[in-house]
């Protein structure tokens, strides 16, 4: 659906990138200063690459070859900034029409109405954006580009400047719009647990190349050991069907073939299936008994690789039992203590809050 | 309360000023994007030469315009033979000096205000579907409406109390171009006319308040508009 590849120079950064997005949602994920945000402004026509062609659909919006560059105002592509980046001299009814002037009537496939209810932002309408918080301007400049109807709609960190709760309030409306309407959507993020949650296919970016591409539990999953900080953006994702919710402790019970993992809080449709996203830094391998502990969520499975280096650190991968992979991190003195090694019996025991869906990382229900 | 010539001289400094600042007003707002935006060679030549009239002495000024607009002016003569516009000796002068001493003080203001526009805004409006005409039109001119207001004011307000470089270019003229300044210059000259320089001096002031005033409130209405900086 879109085609991208551009490559630009700047005095301190360099940038070369190509990929391909389809419908849904397709994350562009890595460090602050990896190229993220650059690669959404080439997209948007706001920042001029060296060289690049991207292909939207049938449309070519960039050759440079061919001498081909399309404004930003002639792309179609619908840009919600950081920090929402609304008209401060104009209502939020006046922001939500600013772009409806510019869109030709033939290409309105998207209703304000339908927008301003799937946002929440109907009771919004007459106020000015000094008067909103954050996560509700940012759903007001969400509203304004999606009712450009937009033939691509592009997130840059749109969630990065709103404190967890205000994250958690816009996060269910993103998923909407990827349901809803339709409209394919490339959201930059360095947050895992959005990407986890959100995207299709994930685009790894770092120091302005491509490291890696492919589904969240391909690219999410532990790669190295020896950078401390990756270790905490690594996941792993493991798929499940909601078993029952347990009224009297607020709990929903989510059945794994290699175990029963316990969620706080209520899931929607008990039958569906559901993603649950486990962070690998939280979880703990025990090997014999597993009595008298507070964690509830214990799954069996069998080591299938132990990887070290000089560092501190051991990154574990284990198979459950009946598939899925599970990574977890340990220290290298925890691993030889152990004796840990391939194709030993384990069970991992993941904390509940680990796997909240208010907590840190992120769960996803796929709808079937 | 005034004398004919007292009210002669309030009404065409009002005159002058007002056209002064209109016309200087768009000029104005054109420089102070190109200054606030444009990135060219030479860009410090064009800003210090824009700052000229605030920093030479005013006869200076009334003397190049003597010069060049005066009747045998290189654009005075030309600007009287093709469009039959004279400056010299007429209150089109004054208003010609006036605009040119007050212009720094407009752009300047109207400069800063467009430098406080966040240019992501406008790349917003543009992903919104705005040509670049649009984007100027709709959002950066409302939020730049401060500074120009502050500045129209400024540059009015300069050119009730110009003085030098009017007298130098159009000289001081009852019913021409005397404007309040030149008559309170005149009345000091005159013995007996203290009453009329202090009664003029208090119109002057009245005026100048005004004007402040006035931009004030419509600076507020705009602010409780939204805008908000």
């Amino acid at each position: 659906m879109i085609s991208f590849s551009a490559r630009l120079a700047r005095r301190d950064f360099d940038l070369d990138v190509a990929f391909e997005g389809d419908a849904g949602v397709t994350a562009l994920f890595g460090p602050s200063g990896c190229g993220k945000t650059t690669v959404i402004r080439i997209l948007a026509g706001l920042e001029r690459p060296e060289s690049g062609r991207i292909v939207l659909g049938d449309t070519v919006l960039l050759d440079t070859e061919r001498g081909i560059r399309l404004p930003p105002h002639r792309r179609r592509i619908g840009l919600v900034f950081q920090d929402g980046q609304l008209f401060p001299h104009l209502s939020v009814a006046a922001n939500l029409a600013y772009g409806l002037h510019f869109t030709p009537k033939a290409a309105r496939r998207v209703d304000r109405d339908a927008v301003v209810d799937v946002l929440g932002i109907g009771h919004l309408l007459d106020r000015h954006p000094s008067n909103l918080s954050g996560g509700e301007k940012q759903r007001v400049a969400i509203g304004r580009a999606l009712l450009t109807s937009p033939a691509l709609l592009l997130m840059d960190e749109p969630l990065a400047a709103l404190d967890d709760d205000r994250k958690l309030e816009i996060l269910p409306f993103v998923e909407r719009l990827r349901d809803e309407f339709g409209i394919p959507i490339v959201y930059v993020s360095h947050a895992v647990e959005e990407v986890a949650r959100l995207a299709r296919k994930v685009v790894r970016l770092d120091r302005g190349r491509v490291a890696a591409v492919g589904t969240p539990a391909e690219v999410l999953a532990p790669t190295a050991i020896a950078r401390a900080t990756h270790r905490f953006d690594a996941l792993s994702l493991i798929s499940g069907r909601v078993e029952a919710v347990d009224e009297t402790y607020s709990v929903s019970i989510i059945a794994h073939p290699a175990g029963r993992i316990v969620l706080p809080g209520f899931l929607p449709a008990v039958g569906s299936s559901v993603q649950v996203a486990i962070r690998s830094t939280d979880v703990t391998l025990a090997m014999g008994h597993t009595e008298h502990l507070s964690v509830r969520t214990l799954l069996t499975g069998r080591v299938l690789r132990v990887e070290t280096d000089d560092g501190p650190f051991a990154l574990i991968t284990v198979e459950l039992t009946g598939g899925d992979r599970l990574y977890a991190y340990a220290t290298r003195l925890a691993v030889d203590s152990l004796g840990l090694d391939t194709d030993d019996r384990v069970t991992a025991l993941v904390k509940a809050v680990s796997i909240d869906e208010r907590g840190v990382p992120g769960l996803r229900v796929v709808t079937n | 309360m005034f004398s004919d010539e007292e009210w002669t001289a309030i009404f065409l400094s009002l005159r002058v000023g007002t056209i002064a600042t209109l016309v200087a007003l768009p000029v104005a707002v054109a420089v102070a994007l190109l200054l606030a935006r444009g990135r060219f060679p030479g860009k410090a030549v064009v800003d210090g030469f824009v700052h000229l009239p605030l920093v030479l002495p005013p006869v200076v000024t009334g003397y190049v315009l003597l010069i060049l607009f005066g009747r045998r002016g290189v654009l005075g003569a030309a600007l009287a033979d093709w469009f039959g516009i004279v400056f010299s000796f007429r209150w089109t002068g004054a208003a010609l000096a006036a605009g040119v001493m007050g212009f720094p003080l407009m752009v300047r203001a109207i400069r800063l205000s467009l430098e406080a526009i966040d240019p992501r805004v406008e790349q917003a409006a543009a992903t919104l579907g705005a040509g670049p005409l649009w984007v100027f039109v709709t959002v950066t001119l409302p939020l730049a409406a401060r500074g120009i207001a502050a500045g129209a004011v400024l540059a009015f307000a300069k050119s009730l109390g110009e003085f030098g470089a009017t007298i130098t270019f159009v000289s001081n003229i009852p019913g021409q171009t005397q404007t309040i300044p030149a008559a309170i210059y005149s009345y000091t000259q005159t013995p007996g006319g203290e009453v009329g320089a202090l009664k003029l001096s208090i119109v002057a002031a009245a005026i100048a308040l005004g004007a402040l005033i006035v931009s004030e409130i419509s600076v507020r209405r705009v602010g409780r508009n939204g805008e908000a900086p």
